[in-house]
């Protein structure tokens, strides 16, 4: 069947230009001293080397720190969410399925701006703790709010694939398991939590993925002084217009995601193998 | 399930469903509020929505983000279609080459893909503006459709088409009468996944654009540069859009297979 096969050419071209090039020219960027025109440029490990500096370290180790909070957050609250969902009847399933996916249709922005009326010194939530005459907080532009306003953003991210799993899971595991004598502690570790494991490795991916480099919601709720890695980014390509330094910077955070992923992709595949050995 | 053991699971749902829903509950309150405060209620005016009315660059960026969505949606589609059907008639090799390669775009972090397509451009001397934020939609969203068209097409069966073309149908005949029709969920999926991916696009959109071409997210960026309670106006606006579309879309489709399974069992009775 040959008659199709030429069908994958002008995507193979379009990837190339549009995916391997961009990616080449950061990797070149990165490496060229600043301030040369294409012309004459010269190589150099500097842009590399200035990341090393104790504040970008900082930056980086905040961005992951933050990252993998609002991963841990959301899995916690996010696999029981889940897990309970599916206890209830296909039709009520499918409105909450609804329900917590139909925030996310609207824009990031929009959802995250929302949250100002409730953190503002004189909002919502100050408020409502001035009149219980409880003492009022700083909550807007600090470390808090930036963590709610990524695990409100990403939290659906994290129960879907989790629910997609935990629902198409055979139900006969779990009666046999019951049959067989185990406590329903017993069953939940030793049946539906190994078989979950894909799903919540996705909802882990898609969360740490966008949460680690976004920079609109540290933006908006941490005010302009909170920097990571995603900010940093940005301001060197808009603000400062250090291409070269913001090349290295963005090289450096796709691989630590590369490597993440990979890192993921074992375990998943651990995870698939022990499970397997367990059916024998 | 016994009705007692439910408890715990409805606190929960009704926990989150409230989180989810407190900031969407607030914003549309305050977005009718008398004054530039997003937190302090002083009466009720529809001053905010007068005043995106009045913003001439919001009906520019709507008709930007519309038309790229929907040129991006239909580029890509055509072009990921064609390599999913092309994917599965190639060697096992170039397919799973060009499988990771997909996987680049949607695996890396979306500023990366932003300031490479950024420095690209710069590169080749375009200028900023339509035909860059268009390219780039292109690019993010072509991958998505693969992915989602790519599975049907491997459940289908390989002599199908070569069976169309035994009882005369030109390849292209084969294509567009045979198998376009069995993977059409696939493309579904991924038209809509691409057109909703670019029109909620802020940061790859926000690097590539310039000379005054601004999609949406990208006005409501430069909004909330100010507190600005017109953000909240045109967010409980698109929040009653979305609301209206989710209903027409899921809701009316649920009612009607139920009314159809009680008359089809009153028939029956």
């Amino acid at each position: 069947m040959k008659h199709f096969k030429k069908l994958i050419g002008p995507y193979c071209f379009w990837l190339f230009v549009l995916t391997f090039v961009p990616m080449l020219l950061i990797l070149f960027y990165a490496c060229v001293e600043q301030g040369t025109a294409i012309t004459t440029f010269s190589f150099t490990l500097d842009n590399f080397a200035k990341f090393f500096d104790p504040v970008f370290v900082a930056v980086l180790v905040r961005s992951f720190f933050i990252g993998i909070v609002t991963t841990v957050i959301c899995l916690l609250i996010g696999y029981p969410v889940a897990y309970a969902i599916t206890k209830f009847k296909e039709s009520t399933q499918t409105i909450l399925i609804l329900l917590i996916t139909f925030p996310t249709w609207i824009n990031l922005l929009m959802r995250t701006y929302a949250w100002i009326s409730l953190l503002s010194k004189k909002g919502i939530i100050n408020s409502f703790l001035a009149s219980l005459g409880l003492p009022v907080f700083d909550l807007l532009y600090t470390d808090f709010a930036v963590g709610i306003g990524m695990v409100y953003n990403f939290l659906p991210f994290m129960i879907l694939p989790i629910y997609t799993v935990l629902s198409k899971m055979d139900h006969s595991l779990l009666e046999a398991s019951n049959d067989l004598g185990a406590s329903p502690m017993a069953t939940f570790r030793k049946i539906t939590l190994p078989l979950s494991f894909s799903g919540v490795l996705t909802g882990i991916t898609m969360v740490f993925l966008p949460a680690i480099s976004s920079f609109i919601i540290p933006k908006l709720l941490g005010g302009g002084q909170y920097t990571l890695i995603g900010s940093f980014i940005e301001t060197q390509f808009i603000t400062i217009g250090n291409w070269h330094f913001g090349s290295a910077i963005s090289l450096i955070l796709a691989s630590l995601v590369i490597l993440a992923m990979a890192l993921m992709h074992r375990l998943e595949k651990y995870a698939d193998s022990s499970v397997a050995g367990e059916d024998r | 399930m016994k009705k007692s053991k439910k408890i715990p699971s409805i606190a929960l749902i009704s926990a989150l469903i409230f989180f989810l829903y407190l900031p969407l509950v607030i914003m549309a309150i305050f977005s009718f509020n008398d004054s530039t405060s997003l937190s302090v209620w002083e009466g009720f005016s529809f001053c905010w929505y007068a005043d995106l009315i009045d913003n001439s660059s919001m009906i520019d960026a709507i008709k930007v983000s519309l038309s790229v969505g929907i040129i991006a949606t239909f580029v890509s589609v055509v072009l990921g279609t064609m390599t999913a059907i092309g994917l599965s008639k190639n060697k096992k090799v170039v397919r799973s080459m060009l499988l990771q390669a997909n996987n680049i775009p949607i695996m890396n972090p979306e500023i990366v893909t932003a300031v490479s397509l950024m420095i690209f451009f710069s590169f080749l001397g375009m200028e900023k503006g339509y035909t860059t934020l268009l390219l780039a939609h292109i690019a993010f969203c072509t991958p998505v459709v693969i992915t989602n068209v790519y599975p049907k097409v491997k459940q289908l069966d390989p002599n199908l088409a070569d069976a169309a073309m035994d009882l005369g149908a030109s390849p292209f005949q084969a294509l567009i009468k045979v198998i376009i029709p069995q993977i059409k969920p696939g493309i579904f999926t991924g038209a809509l996944m691409s057109f909703t991916m670019s029109f909620d696009d802020f940061i790859i959109s926000y690097f590539v654009t310039g000379n005054g071409v601004e999609n949406i997210s990208i006005v409501i960026y430069n909004m909330t540069k100010r507190t600005n309670p017109s953000v909240y106006a045109l967010s409980t606006i698109v929040l009653v859009v979305v609301l209206c579309a989710v209903l027409i879309g899921t809701i009316v489709p649920m009612m009607v297979k139920k009314r159809r399974r009680l008359v089809r069992n009153e028939q029956n009775v």
